[in-house]
């Protein structure tokens, strides 16, 4: 089979070409993710905050809720997307279906359920260890939370990663609300899609590749983060424990 | 005669002393449970303004549920707290929490929590960082700073906020005999000045006698004895009473 590594060869043609179709969908990607990220970023750590800090009744439904939403597939929220957007839809009066924002929209309520729970957690753990001294220096349980957001804002960020690895490598939802037109809303997983189908394989590969180099960029970001944060938290504790000593 | 033989509702001297002073809290038989145990059960006391006293007794005796219901970090399962609403509290923990940001922020935050302006708060924890020996450390990572200076660092954030009442759980518990000197010290120097309420557990016979005017036992959550400090230090000449000092008597 002589079919991958000449299409490899291809593909990193392309590359070295700076290939303008290749560059135009890469941008395009990482500008509808991004974006999507952002949006469900300060929606999510906000919600999630709120969620660690406040108790009311029906909260463990909420979280119960939010954690099965972890797992909504994909193309269940472009089908949404799809109702709220199309002409007879709530939304349809935005025109926005088949374009940008509407892979925006998606990739937002794709992703929100992740920044949401993980914020929750992160913030409800430290709020179990600093809660109580930042109540007893006078924060409401609101500004405790925000406290605590800010003071975890490196766990934060690393929820914001993971959140962008989910928006950029999901295919279902961009697919049936950006309806993959050329030049348009085509981006990397819905071109990797048609070009397979295609049978040309020499572009899908290329961007399969380079969506493997951002996962793997963000992975190996989130990895220096932990270990950043592990080195400067560890040095305080070492301190801490010769004084003891 | 033992600790316990003490009768709750009994007046010390130096209680009797206090009658005149304005009280600060008072609990009627507080009880607080957590889940189906009791951390604390029929305690009923008055803590009166400028008052030194220590909390003592083992482990899981109840020392920390009784500050936290003072602070109001917790209300009780029964009985009723009276705390006024207009002085302000510092509780100190036994391992200061500092949040991931310089020495100086964690000290300004307070002042800003209570509705200062940032840069006057900043002015003030720069003075109070001062007083506590630590102005060479206002830029660094509070975080990366010794337990003992992390600790000096609390008590720049409770003076501060010119706290009327301060209560402290074990506050020189994980430090060597110098830093706890000195944060006693620091502690003895906030609290001199004015009618300020100091409340604190301890493990240390030695620092309850620098410290404290008068000491309330706790065991299994209810308060076994409440003396003046005199009559306490008499009492613990007994050796089963110097066993839940865990034999620091420094």
């Amino acid at each position: 089979m002589d079919t991958i590594p000449q299409a490899t060869a291809a593909a990193l043609h392309l590359f070295a070409s700076l290939d303008p179709a290749l560059l135009t969908v890469v941008g395009r990607s990482l500008a509808v993710s991004t974006s999507a990220c952002l949006l469900a970023f300060g929606f999510g750590v906000l919600a999630g905050v709120w969620l660690a800090v406040s108790r009311f009744s029906g909260r463990g439904a909420v979280l119960a809720l939010i954690n099965t939403l972890l797992a909504l597939p994909s193309v269940v929220v472009g089908l949404l997307v799809y109702l709220l957007l199309s002409r007879s839809g709530p939304l349809g009066f935005l025109g926005w279906l088949f374009s940008f924002q509407a892979m925006g929209l998606a990739q937002t309520i794709l992703v929100v359920p992740i920044v949401t729970a993980l914020t929750r957690q992160a913030i409800d753990d430290a709020d179990r260890v600093q809660g109580e001294q930042l109540a007893s220096l006078g924060a409401t349980p609101l500004m405790r939370g925000l406290l605590l957001a800010w003071d975890e804002r490196y766990a934060l960020l690393t929820v914001l990663l993971a959140a962008f690895g989910r928006a950029i490598s999901e295919v279902g939802a961009v697919m049936i609300v950006g309806g993959n037109i050329e030049g348009f809303t085509r981006v990397m997983t819905t071109a990797i899609a048609l070009e397979t189908s295609k049978g040309d394989l020499p572009l899908a590969i290329a961007l399969s590749i380079v969506l493997l180099l951002v996962v793997l960029a963000l992975n190996a970001l989130i990895a220096a983060l932990r270990s950043w944060r592990e080195r400067v938290d560890g040095a305080a504790t070492q301190v801490a424990r010769v004084v003891v000593a | 005669m033992n600790l316990a033989d003490k009768p709750q509702g009994a007046l010390s001297n130096t209680q009797r002393e206090n009658v005149a002073k304005p009280t600060m809290f008072r609990l009627e038989q507080v009880g607080v449970r957590y889940g189906s145990t009791w951390a604390l059960q029929s305690a009923s006391l008055s803590i009166g303004a400028g008052e030194r006293v220590a909390l003592v007794g083992p482990n899981g005796s109840g020392k920390t549920t009784l500050l936290r219901v003072l602070n109001g970090l917790i209300e009780p399962s029964t009985g009723t707290v009276q705390r006024p609403a207009t002085t302000r509290q510092t509780l100190l923990f036994q391992r200061p929490y500092m949040l991931r940001m310089t020495a100086l922020w964690n000290v300004a935050l307070g002042l800003w929590l209570r509705g200062a302006r940032w840069r006057d708060a900043c002015k003030q924890a720069n003075e109070a960082l001062a007083r506590v020996g630590l102005a060479a450390f206002a830029q660094r990572n509070a975080r990366t700073l010794s337990a003992g200076q992390q600790q000096r660092l609390a008590l720049a954030r409770a003076w501060v906020l010119a706290s009327d009442v301060m209560l402290l759980d074990e506050p020189t518990a994980s430090m060597d005999p110098d830093a706890r000197l000195e944060v006693e010290t620091l502690l003895g120097e906030f609290t001199s000045g004015h009618l300020q309420t100091l409340v604190f557990s301890s493990h240390t016979l030695g620092q309850v006698r620098r410290l404290a005017s008068r000491v309330i036992c706790l065991q299994d959550g209810r308060i076994r004895a409440d003396l003046p400090l005199q009559e306490f230090l008499e009492r613990t000449a007994s050796v089963e009473s110097k066993l839940s000092f865990e034999g620091e008597l420094g």
